[in-house]
């Protein structure tokens, strides 16, 4: 794994998680904000799906043409490639953000334009690209409105589908009202913090750049490997104007979005918005298969990203993680979610998804703490409408996770869990295990709660409040009540 | 090695557990799900649904009345009218002035236009969606993206009932953009507010040919009357189960 795959998707120098979750969790707008957000779109979600009848078929078939897709993915992308090429793009491919990275500051320079408009996308957040192209001297300008803020604020997105939700609109109109003028179009005297009166700021803020720059950057929801027809699905408008006006647009899409065919959107464009937004369908969706004269830009570009995405297709239980098609709704039904916020996992992908997701394209020693972010409720993986086992993968990552740690001298952790193999495996230790830890804990416990374990469990426990053992064993317990009824 | 051999190597030596007698057409995928949530009135159900999105909808045997209408309403001066669109659907001149894209109009007289009309490639019923393929009467993409206003006129018997049928009639290498109301942003603390980049109003006109019983016509009537109807009377119908050899 190259460095930079883990440079700007995990975020370095940020704490790890559970420091993280500490501090969120203490902090009381973020929380009243994340919680007020969450349930909204919680229950647009769920009577959107519920609307369907055989939603359930829905997500085994969407499952199953994602699944099939990564099988044979070699193969889908040689057809990907000879159909979007036979359109009139180009395709490119790169190994690794650094290289993705250097194919799109060379296209941009090559029109030797200075500035690009871009389309809010994951994968060139992931690579860092806003960052290459500003040390290339190129600007690069969000335009999806969340985005703008994160943007504007120098901030961190913290949500797939709404990077700003841990902001409020009042802090987004302080925002726009201190940092709009130093990118352009400054915020309208007096402007209120109307959702309305943002948004038309934005609006108008945004409006001179689609019509000035002549490169585009976005990314892709889907591409269809018979057809090479590439989707874009969104709310705002931002999306065509950036796929529509430009010269030149420049798609940078992880190998993992090719579908075997353009008849796979059926089910995908049924999912998506009612998954994600909580809509029956989102107001654009953007279809193009290489360029059309008169109507578009006339040079258009495909990177097929692989950075760690083919490490991950390695691990027979990871590798469902790639078929996420970025709904979100994982993240709207999970509890810690809700809890620590987005930034607390310290990547460009949070909640669920990216505890499973980053470990696996950084590289586990990256984000040892990530799979162990969750309660393993499986909330998201009911909600998932490609039906990844979250819990699953989060498991299986748990135990790479101790494994990587393994180093000459074993971990705390990798003790405790080896005493605890040893002592579930008869039932005999387990027993006596129970009684001394009944005893042993309520000594060290204060009002029911253990703040710190003791010798090798103590680096454990600082991070947990574990409950204080019961007074005697549930075997006990049971031998116990179940003679009083005569057994 | 180039990056391209690179990464499909990377795939090919990732996949070693894929049997080498399985290729990529020979699998196939479950299709157990329906072909259409919509009921047997497609245009009812398409007017409520786009109505949903606060897009203006009627229905009409009288197109240029309603396009007049519309025009009237909005005090349309300057409109970009797409090559191909019907002349008997628009008003008789007098107080607009006709924007043709022959030579393709800039941006800025695009952008200050004070509205587009157009036609569509097809409808969705349960989505309440538009499609656009850059066909006769729509014009190219940005025709419809700039005017602040849009006006797109639907044939009855353009609406088909659901999401998988609409893209079985679609030509996929054309350059199609699929409309569901107003542009819109919830990014706000998830609050919905329309109109952000693309045109801030749309407006809907369903033709229905002369003689057909349409039942009410008034804008936006469609949500107000029509009687909910049950999606699936019955519970969910049996279809069988479609397995797509690929
Ligand atoms: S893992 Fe599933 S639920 Fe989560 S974002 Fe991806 S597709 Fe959506």
């Amino acid at each position: 794994m190259s460095g930079t795959t883990a440079d700007s998707l995990v975020w370095l120098g940020t704490p790890s998680f559970p420091e993280a979750a500490r501090t969120a969790v203490a902090d009381g707008r973020l929380r009243a904000n994340l919680r007020g957000a969450t349930r909204t779109i919680r229950a647009r979600r769920s009577t959107l799906a519920a609307e369907l009848s055989d939603w359930e078929e829905l997500r085994t078939s969407a499952a199953a043409v994602k699944r099939n897709a990564l099988r044979h993915l070699d193969t889908h992308l040689i057809r990907l490639e000879a159909a979007v090429t036979a359109a009139g793009g180009t395709v490119h491919w790169a190994a690794d953000a650094a290289e993705a990275n250097r194919i799109v500051t060379g296209l941009v320079a090559a029109t030797g334009e200075r500035e690009v408009v871009k389309v809010k996308s994951m994968a060139t957040q992931e690579i860092g690209l806003n960052e290459a192209l500003a040390t290339a001297g190129i600007r690069a300008y969000e335009t999806d409105l969340a985005e703008l803020i994160v943007q504007l604020g120098d901030d961190r997105p913290s949500h797939i589908l709404v990077p700003a939700i841990h902001k409020n609109r009042s802090e987004i109109r302080d925002l726009f009202r201190d940092s709009m003028a130093a990118w352009g179009r400054p915020a309208p005297e007096g402007l209120s913090d109307d959702p309305a009166a943002l948004a038309e700021a934005a609006r108008r803020h945004l409006r001179e750049k689609f019509l000035r720059v002549k490169v585009a950057v976005s990314g892709a929801n889907f591409a269809a490997a018979d057809t090479g027809t590439v989707a874009v699905v969104e709310s705002e408008g931002n999306g065509r104007m950036c796929l529509t006006l430009p010269d030149t647009l420049i798609t940078v899409m992880g190998i993992e979005k090719v579908l075997p065919s353009f008849a796979d959107l059926e089910v995908f464009l049924q999912l998506l918005p009612r998954s994600s937004t909580g809509e029956r369908m989102n107001p654009y969706t953007s279809l193009w298969t290489g360029t059309t004269d008169g109507d578009g830009p006339q040079d258009f570009h495909l990177v097929l990203l692989d950075n760690g995405r083919t490490a991950t297709l390695r691990d027979t239980v990871g590798r469902q993680a790639l078929a996420c098609i970025r709904c979100s709704a994982c993240l709207n039904v999970c509890p810690v979610y809700e809890r620590t916020g987005g930034h607390s996992y310290g990547s460009v992908y949070p909640g669920p998804i990216g505890a499973v997701l980053t470990p696996q394209l950084a590289g586990i020693e990256h984000a040892p703490s990530l799979p162990f972010a969750s309660t393993l409720c499986g909330a998201c993986y009911d909600a998932c409408p490609v039906k990844i086992d979250i819990p699953e993968v989060l498991v299986h990552l748990r135990a790479r996770a101790v494994d990587s740690k393994r180093g000459p001298v074993p971990t705390a952790e990798a003790l405790v869990m080896k005493a605890a193999a040893a002592t579930l495996a008869t039932p005999h230790t387990l027993t006596a295990a129970q009684w001394v830890g009944a005893l042993g804990g309520r000594l060290l416990s204060r009002q029911g709660v253990l703040r710190s374990l003791p010798g090798p469990l103590a680096h454990w426990s600082r991070t947990r409040d574990t409950p204080a053992p019961a007074r005697g064993t549930f075997r006990a317990w049971w031998r116990r009540t179940h003679r009083q009824e005569g057994r | 090695m180039s990056s391209r051999e690179t990464v499909l190597g990377r795939i090919r030596e990732a996949l070693t557990d894929v049997p080498d007698t399985e290729t990529h057409d020979t699998v196939t995928v479950p299709c157990a799900y329906r072909d259409s949530h919509a009921d047997a009135d497609v245009t009812g159900l398409f007017m409520e649904r786009a109505a949903d999105y606060r897009a203006t909808v009627t229905r009409t045997h009288d197109a240029r009345a309603a396009v007049t209408a519309a025009f009237e309403r909005h005090a349309l001066t300057r409109v970009v009218v797409p090559a191909g669109f019907p002349d008997e659907w628009l008003p008789s001149a007098g107080t607009w002035q006709r924007l043709c894209d022959e030579p393709p109009l800039g941006v800025q007289e695009l952008d200050t236009a004070s509205g587009v009309v157009t036609t569509c490639a097809l409808a969705i019923a349960v989505t309440g969606t538009l499609v656009l393929d850059a066909g006769a009467g729509q014009g190219r993409r940005a025709l419809t993206l700039l005017p602040d206003y849009h006006l797109c006129l639907v044939r009855a018997d353009q609406i088909v009932g659901d999401v998988p049928e609409a893209l079985r009639r679609i030509d996929p290498r054309r350059p199609l953009t699929l409309v569901s109301g107003p542009s819109a942003t919830s990014d706000i603390e998830l609050q919905r507010v329309e109109g952000v980049h693309g045109p801030r109003t749309l407006d809907i006109v369903v033709v229905e040919p002369e003689g057909q019983d349409m039942g009410c016509a008034e804008p936006k009537c469609a949500r107000a009357e029509r009687p909910t109807v049950p999606l699936f009377p019955g519970g969910p119908q049996e279809r069988p189960v479609r397995t797509r050899p690929r």
